[in-house]
């Protein structure tokens, strides 16, 4: 009887489709990925069990412990058309339309609006430092550049989002919302502030910026609440 | 493909033979690394978006004539002190000699069962309207409109959250959360009054809580 004969060669897989796949995956996660821009701040907020996912059109104001407030708003032309907005409020304020480029895809910052045009050109540790010894954006009653900012922030949305053929209805659906970003450390007066800022342009529901709490604790809170 | 000839030096044995075999480059170390990339993008994009808690404040009232009357008996107190474990609670009116604070916590077995048991009617209204939700009874838009209608009745107890200028934020966070837990959407969030501040800085050192 003719023995049936065992190859030598060690077995080979063909992994070729595999790696296709991996790298149509890397491709596509890559490209889709948006990165955050750096911010300037660190705010680490504290945990909640709200599964509410943070709105896609959004003003976020980050508050760290010290109290200082840090603007951001979502949306290139609505940014553009922001700070169009700003220069006619303060005339004083000059940018050139390179800075104004880079105001409308720069994230979040929080410097009075004087110091903003040096801010925008400065780069790496001088940036660092801008960010490090600011004050924040001026929120008291003599000088509530926040509270502009705010009001101009949104009716360059509302602009912004008209010149790209929005309705009314859309708009009530997925209008700009207001995000408050705080350190889990920071003192409630410190907040409040900002709050108070806010409604006293008439905007009353916020989007608080927290941790997703861990999931052992979400279950035991939903036994509990059943 | 770019190889060295060989020119001086040689004996004469001829041409070395060309290998037959298909050219085999180990891809290994190669998937490896998509592989890892592909982890790192896929965590990255799942883990980029924050969740929100929402918060809604009240109009500042002008005077005293336009605030909302409210029914002190379904009403229960948090007072959250200078310190992060300084939280406190009272039942109905504010009387400074005669109510009596109460030490709380945000864990499983603290305010959460407290309010529970107050809220206990407004609960198991919810969760009917849960249950006919998951056996697909009712739209959710329903569910929605009756949730609405159930967490604002009346009658349903309501918390007011003081604080102090030195309350953490993480505890106003935690507050709120707690309430949306146990299904309580009739609240404020109020500064202490002064009365209150000096029983809660009181009972503080009463209870010895800043040695913890």
């Amino acid at each position: 009887m003719a023995k049936i004969k065992v190859p030598k060669s060690a077995p080979s897989l063909d992994m070729t489709p595999m790696v296709d796949l991996a790298f149509l995956l890397v491709t596509f996660f890559m490209l889709t990925a948006k990165f955050r821009n750096m911010e300037p701040v660190e705010a680490n907020p504290p945990a909640s069990t709200s599964l509410t996912q943070l709105p896609e059109n959004v003003m976020l104001i980050t508050v760290d412990t010290a109290g200082r407030a840090f603007f951001d708003i979502s949306g290139k032309g609505t940014r553009t058309k922001l700070l169009e907005r700003m220069m006619v409020r303060y005339p004083g304020v000059k940018f050139n339309q390179d800075q104004i480029d880079q105001f409308s895809v720069m994230g979040t910052f929080g410097q009075p609006i004087e110091a903003l045009p040096g801010y925008i050109s400065a780069e790496g540790d001088a940036k660092e430092k801008l960010d490090k010894n600011s004050k924040g954006i001026p929120l008291d009653s003599l000088n509530n550049q926040l509270a502009d900012w705010i009001i101009e922030g949104y009716a360059a949305f509302v602009e912004d989002a008209q010149a790209n053929g929005m309705t009314m209805d859309d708009l009530k659906k997925n209008g700009l919302r207001y995000a408050l970003k705080a350190d889990s450390e920071t003192d409630y007066e410190k907040v409040q502030k900002v709050v108070d800022v806010f409604r006293s342009k008439e905007i009353f529901q916020f989007n608080m910026v927290t941790n997703l709490k861990g999931s052992g604790d979400n279950a035991d809170a939903k036994l509990t609440a059943n | 493909m770019a190889e060295i000839v060989d020119a001086g030096g040689g004996d004469g044995k001829g041409k070395k033979k060309a290998k037959k075999t298909p050219a085999r480059i180990d891809m290994t170390p190669m998937v490896d690394l998509a592989f890892l990339l592909l982890t790192f993008f896929v965590l990255a994009a799942t883990l980029a978006k924050p969740k929100t808690l929402e918060i809604i404040y009240p109009k500042k009232a002008e005077d005293d004539t336009t605030k909302t009357k409210v029914n002190f008996q379904l009403a229960t107190t948090l007072l959250l002190g200078e310190k992060e474990n300084e939280i406190f609670y009272y039942s109905g009116m504010y009387k400074p000699d005669s109510t009596e604070i109460y030490l709380t916590d945000f864990s499983k077995d603290g305010f959460r069962k407290i309010m529970l048991d107050k809220n206990e009617r407004v609960n198991s209204r919810v969760n009917q309207l849960k249950q006919l939700l998951q056996e697909k009874k009712i739209p959710e838009s329903q569910y929605e409109d009756e949730y609405k209608k159930v967490v604002g009745d009346s009658l349903a107890p309501f918390v007011v959250v003081k604080t102090v200028d030195k309350t953490k934020y993480k505890n106003v966070i935690n507050a709120i959360d707690e309430l949306n837990l146990v299904n309580v959407r009739k609240r404020a969030i109020q500064d202490m009054a002064e009365t209150e501040a000096i029983a809660v800085r009181q009972k503080a050192s009463e209870l010895k809580l800043d040695k913890k």
